[in-house]
């Protein structure tokens, strides 16, 4: 028994659980794409979306250990970036009827994939930015410092009339993401998150999680590993925004609240905390169970008795669902599955 | 600006401010203890304001009457949120009850959203502080010095509470040493418990002074002040009660001012409080009174 475990294991960078896991998402987002209705491929799509989220959601809390509440933030940079460089000029004189757009926008009109690439980068730029000072912070300050800088974000796209269009948002954005789109990002995003885990920087995000002062001492760079593990993740969450702009082919300011953010976090602790299967597989199932569970704001009518839908019935048993995990799985909630 | 309208500025600033003020000492006290961000406060004092709405509207009590009952039925609701999502996780992780803390502030502004209905509600204010009073040329509101008033008149019980009882003497020490003081026989989950019904009784006198001060209940109203008094917490130093009171002047005043100066910041307004945060946080990351806490390895 102790030889074996002495004995070095040849480690596959993608182990078979993930492997088979590609194999039966990609034959289901096949099969989905070819043969489902419209309403079942826009949940698909959604889902492939949230993926991406779970994961970047999983990059800084889950592996580096730093409690970020800021993506909705970098999804509102994504989002806004794709759908300013993708919306057609004559689109954009429409949507922007209080005040023009910036001359300099005004006759942008970029094709899907650099948009997308650049709100990405966009965001990576905010999140080093924003990242470099607050990084130093631990725990609930860090948590507090960065849903500030999200609430910051949406405040000023909310003031900018002339480069967002302020409260109106933004209409006509070209519905460039399909599945095959949002999904082809997932995977790349789950592969990307296991080299990225698997590797050395990897094995030093998940030290600093496990003790800071340790790591230091390690000779692990803490600054360095946490801004690259902040700017990586706001890159996602900028990509996953510009997905969802051009899913939802509307966007306003007041999309990108808080509440945003607590639903990738339920993703991610519904996965379990540090587990890239796991969030995958919790991403589909939340996401499909939020859009399942959207009859409870509408009327049921059962034949015999007719019951009155409840709007916001469902976020009720959504925030139920999420404190009753944290309860119950208190312990193992933070270990790495 | 004339002097006049400075002074009725400065009047709204301080009036705001002492709201802040007694929202923030919840925050506070409940970190000092627990070392948790209670991100359903400001849900509680949502749910206080809305409380006092059902009690006027619906019965015929007299408002003080009513007003001391929502308060006193909003500090149970903080004392029963406490034992339900915060003690089962007593040992657990901080991150662990962050995280439930995010879940029932979601949970209490929804549920308020299914039972209270999603359209605004008219705050019924008692005919009595609906008066506008006139001073050396400068009318205001009686409301607005009704406000700092009853906030000083709170603050000088707490502070009374914190420093001559028994109850606040285990508070105190259950902030300075948490474990010590457990070994000293102190009855942890009694005190806890006190201290989230005396947060959210304050945060339930907050709600209703908001609501009289700002006629008009939603049920996410109190997701942004919930979160400033929380930043005027730490730019008071965080766990420290003066600290608390400090900071929510700093931010009421600073706020009011702001927009009063620099009228083509308005827009800015709600992030004014989240860039005065993260100044703080970097130049002193323990608050204006806080005190230095350095890391044991």
């Amino acid at each position: 028994m102790a030889e074996d475990r002495l004995k070095v294991e040849k480690e596959r960078i993608l182990d078979r659980n993930t492997l088979i896991l590609l194999g039966v998402l990609l034959v289901a987002v096949v099969v989905v794409d070819f043969f489902a209705n419209d309403h079942v491929r826009t949940i698909a799509n959604l889902c492939g979306i949230y993926v991406t989220l779970g994961l970047s959601m999983q990059l800084i809390n889950g592996f580096t250990g730093l409690f970020s509440l800021g993506h909705a933030g970098f999804m509102a940079i994504g989002a806004y970036t794709v759908a300013i460089l993708t919306i057609s000029p004559a689109n954009k004189e429409m949507n922007y009827f209080l005040e023009p757009i910036v001359p300099f926008l005004a006759d942008v009109e970029w094709s899907f994939l650099p948009a997308l690439i650049m709100g990405g980068i966009l965001a990576a730029i905010f999140g080093f930015l924003i990242g470099a000072p607050v990084l130093r912070l631990t725990d609930d300050y860090l948590a507090i410092a960065t849903l500030g800088f999200a609430e910051i974000i949406r405040v000023v796209f909310t003031n900018t009339q002339s480069l967002t269009n302020g409260a109106l948002g933004l209409k006509a954005i070209p519905k460039f993401s399909t599945i095959l789109w949002s999904w082809i990002v997932a995977f790349l995003s789950i592969v990307f998150m296991v080299y990225l885990i698997r590797g050395s920087y990897g094995k030093a995000f998940i030290a600093i999680k496990e003790d800071e002062i340790a790591a230091r001492s390690m000779g692990i760079n803490l600054f360095k590993h946490k801004v690259m593990s902040f700017t990586f993740s706001s890159f996602m969450a900028g990509i996953a925004g510009g997905l969802m702009a051009t899913h939802l082919g509307t966007i306003d300011p007041n999309m990108f609240r808080i509440a945003l953010t607590f639903n990738i976090i339920l993703i991610m602790v519904l996965g379990g905390i540090g587990n890239i299967n796991g969030t995958v597989i919790s991403a589909i199932i939340v996401t499909a169970f939020m859009e399942i569970l959207r009859f409870l704001d509408s009327s049921i009518d059962l034949g015999f008795i007719k019951l009155p839908g409840i709007p916001g019935m469902r976020m009720v048993i959504f925030s139920i669902i999420l404190m009753l995990v944290v309860i119950v799985r208190k312990d193992r909630l933070l270990k790495e599955n | 600006m004339t002097l006049v309208e400075f002074m009725q500025h400065l009047a709204n600033g301080v009036s705001l401010g002492s709201l802040y003020a007694l929202i923030a000492i919840g925050y506070t006290m409940v970190y000092g203890i627990l070392r948790l961000i209670n991100f359903a406060h400001g849900d509680i004092f949502m749910l206080g304001a809305y409380l006092t709405y059902y009690a006027i509207v619906f019965t015929s009590m007299p408002w003080y009457v009513a007003f001391a009952l929502a308060a006193a039925i909003t500090g149970l609701v903080g004392f029963l949120l406490e034992k339900i999502a915060y003690k089962p996780l007593r040992d657990a992780q901080r991150i662990t009850v962050l995280i439930s803390a995010i879940g029932a502030s979601f949970f209490l502004q929804n549920f308020a959203t299914v039972v209270f209905g999603g359209r605004p509600k008219a705050f019924p204010i008692p005919s009595i502080m609906n008066k506008i009073i006139n001073i050396g040329g400068v009318s205001i509101n009686l409301i607005t010095f009704i406000i700092p008033v009853i906030g000083l008149g709170l603050l000088a019980g707490l502070t009374y509470i914190i420093y001559k009882t028994k109850t606040g003497m285990a508070m105190r020490a259950l902030s300075k040493d948490y474990d010590t003081a457990r070994l000293m026989g102190i009855n942890v989950d009694r005190i806890i418990s006190i201290t989230f019904f005396i947060g959210s009784f304050l945060a339930a006198v907050g709600g209703i002074m908001w609501g009289i001060k700002y006629p008009q209940l939603m049920p996410l109203m109190g997701s942004m002040p919930g979160i400033k008094c929380f930043i005027a917490a730490v730019i008071g130093g965080i766990g420290n009660i003066s600290g608390a009171v400090l900071g929510g002047f700093i931010l009421g005043l600073g706020e009011i001012l702001l927009v009063a100066f620099l009228p083509g910041l308005t827009g800015y307004r709600d992030a004014f409080a989240f860039i005065l945060l993260i100044i703080i946080l970097l130049v002193k990351p323990t608050g204006l009174l806080g005190e230095k806490v350095t890391e044991k390895v």
